[in-house]
């Protein structure tokens, strides 16, 4: 028996996030709350303050019950400077005579006395965090040069006994709502380039069978019940396509298909196992994991079609390959004395560095700045999910109560409000 | 009475825990009780009724036990068995694929679904794919034996409904395997 929730909060508990390593230099910064910040529901300096720690990159420094001015040409810099702060963050939330809320910000540095950044929205009070998560985003892009993902969600399989749920969440863990509840496992979720469908495996028909869902309306269609499994759907970065894994031909194949579900193409053309597509940024490449070789080993192949190309050479197990998002690199697990890794590939080096070090790390998924990357996990016998950083240096790792999570996968920027 | 209906009672809170505990790794070896078998009618001696005349219900002298699921007959067993890292059928279980090879030729209007499992170790869609393969192979050998390709759909579980729990090689055996079930379970 299936129930589709739209929109549910349920009364299951949050996603815990929790840093387990950080990064060698910290960016001292200090998160003013915004005067009139408590007119919203969420308190905005929070949240920023809660993102940016989360990074691993910068050090919260208190501001300690200092009311800083609103105009810049006011601040004391010595004040912040004094407690060893680099950059300080200031704000204002006015409520609108249309009962909306202009949240405004600025982003200091109190060494050299400027304004990095400063920006104003005109939100409504259900947009708080992400309004909040927005502004940490550019914080984290004006101090480290690198573009945030603090406003984007996740998506992850929690199952609790015979009970398996499809959530999505916002990348802090905050909001967990339930997509699809099922009596039947529930794989392979993937985000719509821009964020509004969910594609995944149910095996609520008895067989996998891969499902496209919108996440505003909650109605879903087949996108492939094919004879034998459907599976590993991965979208193309138009939106318009999808790779897919089907076995209607014999052995489990690569093939192409239109959202719609109209349109099959088969891509690949071994009588082995071809499993696990992904396609490059730029729509162009696909990598995937095959046998053809013996082993399970990552390969590429022109999306257009074309000669196949062994990718990984070191053991006999490396599967789940993700492009980073700038397409110089992918993620891959790699199995090695028994214990499955997260590595990292350097495309045009050929290089490859260990990431994680646990027992059964599996599923990696980038998010969108490629900077960390999402993965499953296992922790006392339970299911969690983690992530790395692409450096392998800073780790977090990401709980439920009394579940197994599973699957996971980051979601893309959310850029309009 | 009272003590009929608590008896109804308990009954029904069996029934209630024993529903939770089926869901759950939904096991494709049918173990329920099976309501469709067809067991012997036995007769009952009929109750005396002075000056009446005897009525005895006559038993059908044909057993009509379903052979699917007569458990002395080979056909009720579905699991094929695999090694580690093998599709290979192995040479134990080829009397059981060939008796069901001999029922699905014997009766080519019955089909039979072919799931594959795989232990829960690596990847999940890799271990996807290597369940189909498992149920491929048993598939193959069916063909071979003359079975129609439209009588036979092969499917994969993976990793994901696996009938043994644990973390452990006894475990991880036992979910090496494919399931025949019948179009009519």
């Amino acid at each position: 028996m299936l129930a589709l929730l739209l929109g549910v909060r349920p009364v299951l508990a949050a996603l815990t996030i929790e840093i387990i390593g950080g990064g060698e230099k910290q960016i001292p910064v200090a998160i003013a709350p915004l005067s009139g910040e408590v007119r919203l529901p969420h308190r905005i300096s929070e949240i920023v303050a809660a993102d940016l720690t989360r990074s691993g990159l910068f050090r919260m420094i208190d501001p300690g019950g200092i009311a800083p001015p609103l105009d810049p040409s006011a601040i004391r810099y010595g004040d912040w400077t004094s407690r060893g702060a680099e950059a300080l963050v200031i704000g204002a939330v006015q409520l609108r005579s249309d009962g909306r809320f202009d949240v405004r910000f600025r982003l200091m540095d109190t060494l050299k006395r400027q304004q990095l950044a400063g920006f104003s929205y005109t939100i409504t009070a259900v947009q708080t965090r992400h309004t909040a998560h927005r502004i940490a985003d550019v914080v984290h892009e004006k101090l480290l040069g690198i573009e945030g993902a603090f406003a984007t969600r996740i998506t992850y399989v929690v199952k609790r006994g015979s009970r398996f749920e499809l959530q999505i969440a916002d990348a802090d863990g905050f909001g967990p709502q339930t997509v699809l509840a099922s009596n039947e496992p529930i794989i392979s979720p993937a985000w719509s380039p821009e964020g509004d469908r969910l594609a995944y495996v149910s095996f609520e028909q008895r067989k996998p069978v891969i499902y496209v869902q919108s996440l505003a309306t909650g109605k879903r269609r087949v996108l492939a019940n094919f004879r034998g499994s459907n599976s590993s759907p991965a979208w193309s970065p138009d939106g318009r396509r999808l790779a897919v894994v089907l076995t209607l031909d014999g052995s489990s194949q690569i093939y192409l298909i239109n959202a719609d579900g109209s349109g099959v193409a088969r891509l690949t053309d071994s009588a082995n196992i071809d499993t696990e597509p992904n396609f490059s940024p730029d729509g162009q490449s696909m990598i995937f994991t095959s046998d053809r070789g013996g082993s399970p080993q990552v390969y590429r192949v022109p999306v257009a079609g074309g000669a196949v190309e062994r990718l990984t050479f070191e053991g006999n197990y490396n599967v789940s390959p993700r492009y980073s998002p700038d397409g110089k690199s992918f993620v891959f697990v790699q199995r090695s004395g028994g214990r499955f890794n997260l590595m990292l590939h350097e495309i045009a080096t050929r290089q490859v560095i260990p990431l994680t070090d646990g027992a059964v790390d599996e599923s990696p998924s980038f998010a969108p700045n490629g900077r960390m990357i999402l993965y499953a996990s296992k922790m006392g016998g339970h299911g969690i999910l983690a992530a790395v950083s692409n450096d392998g240096h800073i780790k977090q790792r990401l709980t439920v109560e009394a579940g197994d999570v599973r699957e996971p996968a980051w979601g893309p920027m959310q850029k309009g409000l | 009475m009272n003590r009929i209906l608590m008896t109804v009672a308990l009954a029904g809170l069996l029934g209630a825990c024993s529903g939770g505990v089926k869901e759950d790794g939904a096991p494709v070896e049918d173990r329920k009780p099976d309501a469709v078998q067809q067991a012997p009618m036995r007769s009952t001696p009929p109750r005396a009724v002075p000056s009446a005349p005897t009525v005895r219900s006559i038993e059908s002298s044909v057993s009509t036990r379903n052979p699917l699921k007569d458990p002395g007959n080979i056909l009720s067993k579905r699991s094929v068995y695999f090694d580690y890292d093998s599709m290979t059928v192995k040479d134990e279980f080829k009397p059981l694929v060939s008796a069901h090879a001999k029922y699905l030729t014997t009766n080519r209007g019955h089909k039979i679904v072919i799931q594959g499992n795989a232990d829960e170790r690596g990847s999940r869609e890799y271990n996807l794919a290597l369940g189909q393969r498992r149920a491929d192979s048993v598939k193959k050998m069916l063909l071979l034996l003359g079975v129609g390709d439209s009588q036979i759909e092969t499917i994969s579980f993976g990793e994901e409904k696996p009938r043994a729990k644990g973390a452990d090689e006894g475990s991880y055996a036992e979910n090496r395997r494919s399931d025949i079930v019948y179009d009519s379970e």
